[in-house]
């Protein structure tokens, strides 16, 4: 727990380091709303390890493809192992885990518990809508979003935005120096057709040099969301959904650039709105990951002595360069171009490569699913891990916030956007609805 | 009561350009007000609502040469031509003292057939003879004005001589005691009258100034302002700026068609809210130059720094809110790109306000006998002039300085000009050119 960082900064203002008072909403002197960075919890050890069922239930083989035009490949862990930024292979499989156990009983792992929250602070959705400044909270705010009295553009629900479905959290923040959000996020849950869970989320980072970044990354996440929950109860493959679901997303971002522009703002550049997706299912014992762009997925084990690993290969200018072997990893991240990416969905968009890719985790953990304004701050999985509290699988969102406020607390240059996905699923009605 | 507000006036639109985006610790943000009037009225309608004062020198210089009091009846008299059935008008004689020349009896007249031919009549009879008290026209003016009973006030004064039996503080104290009761442009005929008395006149009442170096051009001159008169369809018009607490307005001022500093003439309007006056409008459209200091914010943060709407008063001095407005916003940026191009009509506009500025100060100059100085301001007003594409001040410049290179502000003054050229350069100083589009 000491290496949460959001711990040594309260209770100081996380955005201008002023003091705060318990209770405090909001910041009283630069208006930043504090639940993105919720007080601690109480350090207590929490023992809960996972949400697996007890007595190591089989997980059903995944089922043969029956939708969509691609033969969807399903891979064992030992297959395809996930490598991580240092080409390390995602750890092999090992006898089935037997050692996944309960510490105590099954309904204290419900995260709604309140004890579990004690400093949690409060949603500020839930104050009655009293249309008070939060800069000044002298003022109230005009019909345009600003305050009356000191003109500060009020908090928009894009800045700050945090769900929770099922078993999966997620959390999105405009982080501190940009002036909106313009990554977007679906997280939801439903069931396969044998009634088995699935959990998904999807993360899209909409591309800042292109208009209307924040529509592109809004329309890809619903899009592949969409596409997610409709085929997964259906019985398709997860990773053949997967395939279908980003190629429906970027279809949907290639709708906006057809949109007609009258009202909008005529850029001079009119480049068409784009975005990077990155997606995870976590059904039937089965992993799957997909992405285009360079927002990642990551896997971290509860038991951290094993090694936890980057699920996905970024499409980016560095990326290639160290896959074509032309320089070694440091060399290419440190060029200025490292970051350009060579992927992404959108119009403009060369041609549409949507990855995939299948694991067979043979222990639980969780899939972070996350933009470069969190991995930029974390990169490696063992900085990722180091940062991930050890119980993120039984409080998802709470993990999100850990995340997000470490970006934050790192300077917060770009929008934060992660998902929490715990693996495996754990039976429905046991995780927080 | 004639109610200007009725449906079928001028739509009010307000447009802002501005480049938005602030480095870490910017604090001023310049933008600029576009504000558009359109689709009025037919135009036989608002006529009705409109009185008009023509204000007439009739000092004893006005008979030399001959010409020029003939020239000042002809001119009014087409004036009085161009007014339409039922607009109330009537014609003062402006000397030391001002006297009614029709229709008399302390009233105006409304405009038909009949009272355009007696006008007309009574014009004859203007002689010239006495001393130049330009307060008293004005006074008289508004007292005439205030009884008729129209939305639309407005007076045209000519003059040609100096504010001599009168003292700068009276009509000063005549100009505040009229601002925002009628409005009035100025013209200054032949060249022995003070550029700075006219353009004071026009500016205190927002109407425009000009000279009419050749009396015989009274006639056009007089027909085009008495047009553009009978085109105005909302009186008395207000910029309401709001800005939030802890921020300072630097300035407004008009930029487009001409520089005018309103600054100083704010009015508070309620909490942080303040009202600049336009005076009246017909269909038009006029540039504001807004400059708001704002308190320094952390980078991603943005703020409202100021909210520019339109108000217009009532009759019954309570005002009406003519629905557009613009806001002008603040954006805190660490994109060095953003933050550091400068918006195409920020600086077109500082441009224009910056070669008005060189001209007026090059002009005192050269008057006060500073050669030097003078070529520098008037080089850099060439220079200005030159890359804003204000075709019209760089022709008049040139009549005043030879011009070596322009682009590089290279001049020469010429030894001799004409007291017109340099007049006429003065009083046009203020004339702006919009941005290419």
């Amino acid at each position: 727990m000491s290496q949460m960082p959001q711990q040594a900064a309260l209770p100081k203002c996380p955005s201008c380091a002023e003091p705060l008072e318990p209770g405090d909403l909001f910041c009283g002197a630069c208006g930043y709303d504090l639940s993105a960075v919720p007080a601690p919890p109480a350090d207590q050890p929490t023992l809960t390890t996972t949400g697996a069922p007890d007595g190591g239930v089989d997980w059903p083989e995944p089922e043969p493809a029956t939708t969509g035009g691609t033969e969807p490949r399903a891979h064992r862990a030992a297959d395809v192992p996930g490598t991580d930024s240092g080409g390390t292979p995602l750890h092999t499989p090992e006898p089935a885990a037997s050692g996944v156990r309960f510490d105590r009983p099954a309904e204290a792992t419900e995260p709604t518990e309140p004890e579990e929250y004690p400093l949690q602070a409060p949603d500020p959705r839930a104050e009655p809508p009293a249309q008070v400044c939060v800069a000044c909270r002298a003022g109230r705010v005009d019909g345009d979003g600003y305050c009356e009295n000191c003109g500060h553009a009020q908090p928009r629900e894009r800045d700050h935005m945090e769900r929770e479905s099922g078993p999966a959290a997620a959390i999105s923040d405009r982080g501190l120096r940009h002036h909106r959000n313009e990554d977007d996020f679906t997280v939801a849950h439903t069931a396969l057709p044998d009634g088995s869970p699935a959990a998904l989320a999807v993360v899209c980072d909409g591309v800042s040099s292109a208009t209307r970044p924040d529509e592109a990354s809004t329309a890809a996440s619903r899009a592949a969301g969409d596409v997610l929950l409709a085929a997964l109860p259906r019985g398709t493959h997860p990773q053949a959904a997967m395939h279908e679901a980003i190629v429906a997303a970027a279809k949907a971002v290639d709708a906006l650039a057809e949109a007609p522009d009258g009202a909008r703002e005529h850029a001079p550049h009119q480049n068409a709105p784009a975005c990077t997706i990155v997606a995870s299912v976590v059904a039937s014992g089965l992993l799957v990951v997909g992405w285009v762009g360079d927002s990642r997925a990551y896997w971290v084990p509860d038991d951290r002595s094993a090694p936890p690993a980057r699920l996905t290969e970024d499409d980016s200018w560095a990326a290639q360069m160290v896959a074509a072997g032309l320089m070694n990893e440091a060399e290419a991240y440190a060029d200025e171009r490292a970051h350009a990416i060579t992927g992404w969905l959108g119009a403009d968009a060369y041609e549409l490569e949507p990855h995939t890719a299948s694991f067979k985790p043979d222990r639980s953990g969780v899939v972070l699913v996350c933009t470069d304004g969190l991995w930029n701050y974390a990169e490696a999985p063992e900085e990722m891990a180091e940062v991930l509290p050890p119980d993120a699988a039984a409080r998802p969102l709470h993990a999100a916030r850990v995340l997000v406020g470490h970006a934050l607390d790192a300077g917060g240059h770009d929008n934060v956007t992660v998902a929490v996905v715990p693996f495996p699923t754990p039976p429905q009605g046991a995780g927080s609805a | 009561m004639a109610n200007f507000a009725k449906p079928g006036g001028p739509q009010f639109s307000v447009d802002v350009y501005q480049n938005e985006y602030l480095p870490e610790g910017g604090r001023e943000v310049n933008a600029i007000v576009t504000v558009t009037a359109r689709g009025g009225t037919a135009p036989a309608g608002p006529g009705a609502s409109a009185a008009v004062v023509l204000m007439v020198d009739c000092s004893g210089s006005m008979d030399y040469p001959p010409t020029k009091m003939r020239n000042a009846r002809d001119a009014t008299a087409a004036a009085v031509d161009t007014l339409r059935d039922g607009v109330h008008f009537g014609i003062v004689d402006g000397t030391h003292v001002a006297r009614e020349v029709y229709p008399g009896g302390g009233r105006l007249a409304v405009a038909d057939p009949t009272t355009r031919a007696q006008a007309k009549q009574a014009l004859r009879r203007l002689g010239a003879g006495g001393g130049t008290a330009i307060g008293t026209w004005l006074r008289l003016a508004d007292r005439l004005l205030a009884g008729a009973d129209v939305s639309i006030r407005h007076g045209i004064l000519l003059t040609d001589g100096r504010n001599e039996h009168e003292s700068a503080a009276e009509l000063k104290d005549t100009l505040d005691a009229c601002a925002g009761r009628f409005t009035c442009d100025a013209r200054g005929v032949g060249t022995d009258w003070e550029v700075k008395e006219v353009t004071g006149i026009a500016s205190a009442l927002l109407g425009t100034a000009d000279i009419v170096a050749d009396p015989a051009r009274l006639t056009e001159d007089f027909t085009r302002i008495m047009e553009s008169t009978m085109g105005k369809e909302v009186a008395d018009v207000a910029l309401r700026v709001w800005t939030p607490v802890g921020t300072r307005i630097k300035f407004v001022k008009q930029v487009a068609p001409a520089v005018a500093e309103l600054t100083d003439r704010r009015t508070e309007a309620g909490p942080r809210a303040g009202d600049y006056p336009s005076g009246s409008w017909g269909e038009e459209s006029r540039d504001y130059h807004l400059c708001v200091e704002v308190p320094a914010a952390g980078l991603g943060q943005e703020m409202l720094a100021a909210r520019v709407s339109l108000v217009a008063a009532r009759p019954d001095g309570s005002v009406q809110n003519l629905g557009a407005q613009g806001l002008v916003r603040a954006v805190w940026t660490d994109d060095m790109a953003a933050s550091t191009s400068l918006n195409a009509q920020v600086a077109h506009y500082t441009g224009q306000a910056e070669l008005a500025q060189a001209i007026k100060e090059g002009m005192d100059l050269r008057r006060a006998g500073d050669m030097d100085g003078a070529t520098a301001k008037l080089g850099r007003a060439v220079q200005l002039a030159g890359v804003s594409g204000n075709a019209d001040t760089a022709k008049l410049l040139a009549k005043v300085v030879d011009v070596v290179d322009a682009p590089t502000g290279t001049v020469r003054l010429k030894a001799k000009v004409a007291e017109a050229d340099e007049m006429t350069l003065e009083t046009r100083s203020t004339k702006t050119v919009r941005v290419k589009k």
